[in-house]
């Protein structure tokens, strides 16, 4: 269970398919608009649940509750060993060998 | 009585949502045809540049430096004849407090807005602008809420997308993500009406007058240290802010460099496909945005852009993907200079537009974007990798968006391609045709060639050429 005032990420369908602009490529119409945003949980829930927030700027939204203390997983991804190739291409045709 | 909130009732009060949120009556500008009154938009809603000095200074935006890539340009030389390689600058935009030479056109717009009595601001966004708002906004007491195209429909994220929601979230703002489609304009009107806030939309006179400081601060930097103003000054393209504001800015100080737009070539993806979303390694600087926007610029969230960059556009080139991946890897390999995507856009394009240049001629990149997590070459090829696309080496020729990336196998490879002018041109006149019912009249043609850069016999030409 997640409690009441903790920081929470939401999920809201803001379009579904039908609804969707006339000018949206056929893929995309095939999918709705959906919405993600955070703030505080309004009422003890559990994920899944239709919930209330109160977010960063004080509006209330509502949506299923996906995650508690919604962390960035972004980072520098998997090593690219291409890119050494090119930092020692670059220092060999400049500085000649032993520049490496 | 509450509105009707379908996508329809709300497009269709997109009208009265602007005047308010954005504080300007464009139609007082409008002919009533083709025409608007460009200059005295620009002259009547913005600021002056002293003003626009002051407020940045004291926003601590601005007065970034200049850097000159020496081992770049030596490396350029040995790919040009001799004689040949103009000497690389950038301007490290990057200095500025949110990362980004958009901390100029927020500073601005954060401005007018707190001057305006608005309590927040508002912008839709999903690039460094939005961080540059919640700065500005941070530091001067107002809320902040940016609207983002993040995710597709299954919930995989741009990396570099992600960063900036964490960047914006990092500023005290409130971001709301989107999945991928046109109608996130749709949720930022609901939002405008909801809150009441300002429109700190991109594409405002002062948003873009704001970037005059760079073009006018490149000229006076330039002339105190070398004597000259820059030969030629190469800006990242996407929605033409960039570029306008920067000529408007050497205009103003009276420079005559040449003003190039590069954009990264994501020629095959459609903007708006779900599908494709996740397929590109660039949010920003790219044709997707760069061509549509120079050929209609009244596509933005305003009524009347003020980024008209035919307007202030000698050449326009495109760069691959892959040797923007190269450039970048290469600025730190010999520069020991970690800078992000979009600024590199250009500087890819300035490695290979200095071998055709002189070695005693001055070439400038007019900006650097801050770089790390999700934003860095590294996550972005990474991402790519789990997306399917192919990496390896070879001629940045065969690169196809979306499909592969290919880094040149050797830095000669690295190729600024012309894009035709004048097709953009006539797409532009086309585009403009189209959007009245009525023949051009000959305000029309006069504004045509203004915004084109040409003359009224290249308009009148143009149409004939349309008709026929
Ligand atoms: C770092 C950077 N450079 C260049 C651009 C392109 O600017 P504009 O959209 O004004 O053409 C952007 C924004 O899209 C950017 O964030």
């Amino acid at each position: 269970m997640i409690k009441k005032g903790e920081w929470v990420l939401i999920r809201k369908t803001i379009l579904e398919p039908h609804e969707r602009a006339p000018q949206v490529p056929d893929d995309t119409k095939k999918v709705p608009l959906i919405m993600w945003v955070k703030g505080r949980l309004q009422a003890d829930a559990q994920i899944g649940d239709i919930v209330e927030i109160i977010t960063q700027t004080g509006r209330v939204e509502q949506g299923a509750l996906l995650e508690a203390n919604p962390t960035y997983r972004h980072s520098f991804g998997e090593f690219i060993p291409e890119l050494l190739v090119i930092g020692d291409q670059v220092r060999e045709i400049l500085f000649g060998g032993d520049a490496k | 009585m509450s509105l009707a909130n379908d996508y329809a009732s709300v497009m269709a009060r997109k009208g009265e949502i602007m005047k308010k949120s954005v504080g300007i009556d464009y139609g007082e500008f409008e002919s009533g045809s083709i025409a608007f009154d460009y200059k005295k938009m620009m002259q009547e809603t913005s600021y002056t540049l002293e003003e626009m000095q002051k407020i940045q200074l004291d926003a601590h935006v601005g007065n970034t430096p200049i850097i000159e890539l020496r081992n770049l340009t030596a490396l350029a030389r040995k790919c040009a004849k001799p004689g040949f390689g103009a000497r690389i600058f950038i301007k490290d935009e990057a200095a500025n407090p949110s990362g980004s030479f958009k901390a100029r056109r927020a500073a601005n717009a954060v401005y007018h807005a707190k001057k305006l009595g608005f309590k927040g601001v508002l912008t839709a966004t999903s690039g460094n602008y939005g961080a540059a708002v919640a700065s500005q906004a941070a530091m001067a007491g107002l809320k902040c809420i940016v609207v983002q195209e993040c995710y597709d429909s299954k919930g995989v994220g741009q990396p570099e997308i992600i960063e900036k929601a964490r960047k914006c979230e990092a500023l005290g703002a409130e971001v709301v993500q989107l999945s991928v489609g046109p109608e996130l304009f749709y949720k930022f009107l609901l939002l405008l009406e909801e809150t009441g806030y300002f429109n700190a939309s991109l594409y405002t006179p002062f948003g873009i007058a704001g970037v005059e400081t760079l073009g006018y601060e490149t000229s006076i930097q330039f002339r105190e240290k070398y004597g000259k103003d820059p030969d030629a000054i190469i800006c990242t393209n996407a929605g033409g802010g960039n570029l306008t504001g920067t000529a408007r800015g050497l205009e103003k100080a009276g420079a005559t460099s040449t003003v190039i737009g590069a954009s990264v070539n994501l020629s095959g993806l459609h903007m708006a496909s779900d599908t494709q979303f996740n397929k590109k390694s660039f949010t920003t600087g790219h044709t997707g945005f760069g061509i549509p926007f120079s050929t209609w610029p009244d596509r933005s969230d305003v009524p009347r852009s003020a980024a008209r960059p035919l307007r202030y556009m000698d050449r326009y080139v495109t760069v691959t993907q892959g040797c923007v991946f190269y450039i970048t890897e290469t600025l730190a390999s010999l520069e020991g200079l970690e800078k992000g995507p979009a600024g590199n856009t250009s500087l890819a394009a300035a490695f290979s537009i200095a071998q055709e240049m002189p070695d005693d001629r001055f070439l400038l990149v007019q900006e650097t974007e801050y770089t790390g997590a999700g934003k860095h070459i590294q996550p972005q090829l990474s991402f790519a990798r789990e997306n399917g696309i192919k990496l390896f080496f070879g001629d940045p020729k065969d690169e196809i968006p979306g499909e592969n990336l290919v880094l040149p196998s050797h830095p000669s490879l690295i190729k600024a391609t012309d894009v035709d002018l004048n097709r953009l041109r006539k797409s532009l006149i086309k585009a403009a045709l189209n959007s009245v019912s009525a023949p051009p009249t000959p305000e029309d043609i006069r504004f045509l060639a203004e915004e084109t850069r040409t003359d009224e016999s290249f308009v009148r030409a143009a149409i004939e050429e349309l008709e026929a």
